[in-house]
């Protein structure tokens, strides 16, 4: 049975827009995958399969960029993606700490989303705001200065 | 004008707009450089001796020299901006992206005037959202005066710009691993030769430069080059973004004259340490760079003397060891980070770094062997320069070959301990 498409239009119609100023199709592979977690929170395997399709390549070769790039999700996130630092300036002005204490009130660890879809867990690579470590990342809001205090706070803006 | 890369950057937040940039002399140096021949300005660039502030430090004018030119050239070249800055530590393109981007983008401008590129882009790293919204409008603002998208009034030069923002992994900051970015592969870096100044992007010439380089560039061209080599305190010209992090009493950024020495960054401007904790030890320009230690304290923060007492300049963003940090946990931090972030492409690097940070973990575990650290020296021999693809192996080596020998003790009482003393 073929499965239902899931890329609307207008997904479709502004992936062909960005390829249409590359010398080469495939060379839209990254920005159409951003176009379609844009619009669904991540990358599905029907995703991929159509953008291959648009893109004249391989549902494989997407798939090697795809995973490729942390920052595509190749499986379901929460709502709220909380990218905490763990990168040496934060670790040694207590990532350590604020990692235990929003893992203890999410009840998740790394990788994982809450049981009501609200939050999704993950680490990256140094913010590049080291004079006011620790630091996270919820969706695209930069929290700076990250306390053992102040956390559950921050954590409960995001509905 | 003592602090000359950064004296229009408010206070508030916000980033210049284009007439405000106008009104203190913003595109003038464009100006300047469109009545000069590209060669020219290529020369005034090089007679600066402005070197790339990306980490490796390589000659900017001389790098601009390699591309060819003249008629025989091809007739498609690209020009980028590398504002990634992933090096963990390290935070001083951020203020220039989210402060002033019409800076970059004179600078882009001027870059690419003097190697005849018709193509630009920024590529820009994913988490810094405030700075892809500073650019995009600045970059449209660019196209509605004229600077980009039509020959500019009184030339036939004329540039396109791009914002492509990136989806993470430190490797594209990497400039041959950026090329592949932007042209929608896997970021594994390419073999060098050829170079991208001659086959870069989709095999055309291209340059790659880093922000903090390319926003001192409409600087040299209005104030020249001679005004720029006194800017800074030693041979190497211009100021530099200097940055501090860890238990300082001040964390920070602060554009110093280039050569500005460690203990003047970390006494005068980042108030010396916290209360309660004692200097260990500092990793001069990020986390790929060599410890220094209390003896280096008078070194000249400048690529030539940071290098000779066995370190880099690198970004010149200090991460500052205290004594209530341990060093062996710092340095798996660190190893960690690059083993998650190495490409997979060459085997050293592949397979030495989660090697090498197994055995961190180990020594902070406390089930670490004497042994243990015979084998970390010998994979800082296995990943040394020329025996990996690139320079992330190399670079991770740097923290760890020198915690080894500046922290001995340190590592070995994790063993005869059987446990981080720190814990
Ligand atoms: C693993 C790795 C990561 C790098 N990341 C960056 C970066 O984020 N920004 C940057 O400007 N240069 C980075 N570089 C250096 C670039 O390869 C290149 O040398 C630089 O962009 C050239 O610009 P410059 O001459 O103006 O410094 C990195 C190098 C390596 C090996
Ligand atoms: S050194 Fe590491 S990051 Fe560089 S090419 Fe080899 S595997 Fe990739």
């Amino acid at each position: 049975m073929e499965p239902e498409h899931i890329l609307s239009d207008t997904e479709t119609a502004a992936i062909r827009e960005i390829y249409r100023h590359f010398p080469e199709k495939s060379a839209a592979c990254i920005e159409g995958l951003k176009v379609i977690q844009q619009h669904h929170r991540w990358v599905s395997d029907q995703a991929v399969r159509e953008l291959a399709e648009i893109l004249d390549m391989s549902p494989a070769a997407i798939d090697s960029v795809a995973t490729y790039y942390s920052l595509i999700f190749r499986r379901p996130v929460g709502r709220n993606v909380i990218f905490l630092c763990d990168s040496v300036s934060c670790w040694i002005m207590g990532y350590d700490q604020i990692a235990a204490c929003v893992k203890k009130q999410l009840a998740i660890s790394y990788g994982e989303t809450t049981s009501d879809d609200r939050y999704t867990l993950l680490t990256i690579p140094c913010l590049g705001t080291c004079d006011h470590a620790p630091a996270m990342i919820i969706n695209e809001d930069l929290h700076r200065d990250l306390t053992t205090e102040n956390v559950a706070a921050i954590l409960n803006t995001y509905g | 004008m003592d602090k000359p890369l950064t004296q229009h950057i408010k206070k508030d937040g916000t980033w210049l707009s284009l007439k405000e940039y106008e009104a203190v002399g913003g595109y003038q140096a464009l100006k300047k450089a469109l009545t000069l021949e590209p060669k020219e300005v290529t020369t005034i660039v090089t007679d600066s001796g402005l070197k790339g502030r990306g980490g490796a430090g390589f000659p900017t004018g001389s790098k601009w020299a390699t591309v060819p030119m003249g008629a025989d050239a091809p007739a498609i070249k690209y020009f980028i901006a590398n504002a990634d800055e992933m090096e963990p530590g390290s935070f001083k393109d951020r203020l220039l992206l989210e402060g002033n981007p019409h800076q970059l983008i004179e600078g882009i401008l001027i870059g690419a005037y003097a190697i005849q590129a018709r193509f630009s882009y920024i590529f820009l790293r994913w988490a810094y959202h405030q700075a892809a919204k500073a650019i995009t409008q600045c970059i449209q603002e660019a196209y509605e005066a004229g600077y980009l998208g039509t020959p500019i009034a009184g030339s036939d030069f004329q540039l396109n710009l791009s914002l492509h923002t990136s989806v993470g992994r430190y490797i594209c900051g990497e400039e041959t691993a950026l090329l592949n970015a932007l042209e929608g592969k896997r970021a594994n870096p390419r073999s060098k030769p050829p170079y991208p100044t001659v086959h870069g992007l989709f095999g055309k010439p291209t340059i790659v430069n880093n922000v903090e380089t390319l926003c001192n560039v409409p600087l040299i061209l209005t104030n020249g080059a001679d005004w720029f080599m006194k800017l800074s305190k030693t041979g190497e010209g211009g100021t530099k973004l200097y940055g501090a992090s860890g238990r300082v009493k001040r964390p920070g950024l602060w554009e110093l004259p280039l050569g500005t020495s460690l203990r003047e960054i970390l006494e005068e401007h980042a108030g010396g340490m916290k209360d309660g904790y004692q200097f260990k030890g500092v990793l001069p320009g990020g986390g790929s760079t060599d410890f220094l230690t209390e003896e280096h304290l008078d070194v000249p923060m400048d690529y030539k003397s940071v290098s000779a007492v066995g370190s880099r300049l690198g970004t010149g963003t200090i991460i500052v060891l205290d004594d209530k940090t341990c060093p062996v946990g710092m340095v798996r931090n660190l190893e960690q980070f690059f083993a998650q972030e190495s490409c997979g492409w060459c085997t050293p690097c592949r397979e030495g770094l989660p090697w090498t940070t197994k055995l961190l973990d180990g020594l902070e575990k406390g089930t670490g062997k004497m042994e243990d650290l015979d084998i970390l020296t010998f994979q800082t021999h296995y990943m040394a320069p020329g025996n990996t693809f690139c320079a992330l192996a190399p670079g991770a080596m740097e923290p760890l070959q020198s915690a080894l020998k500046l922290f001995k003790t340190d590592f070995d009482r994790h063993i005869h301990e059987h446990k981080c003393p720190w814990e």
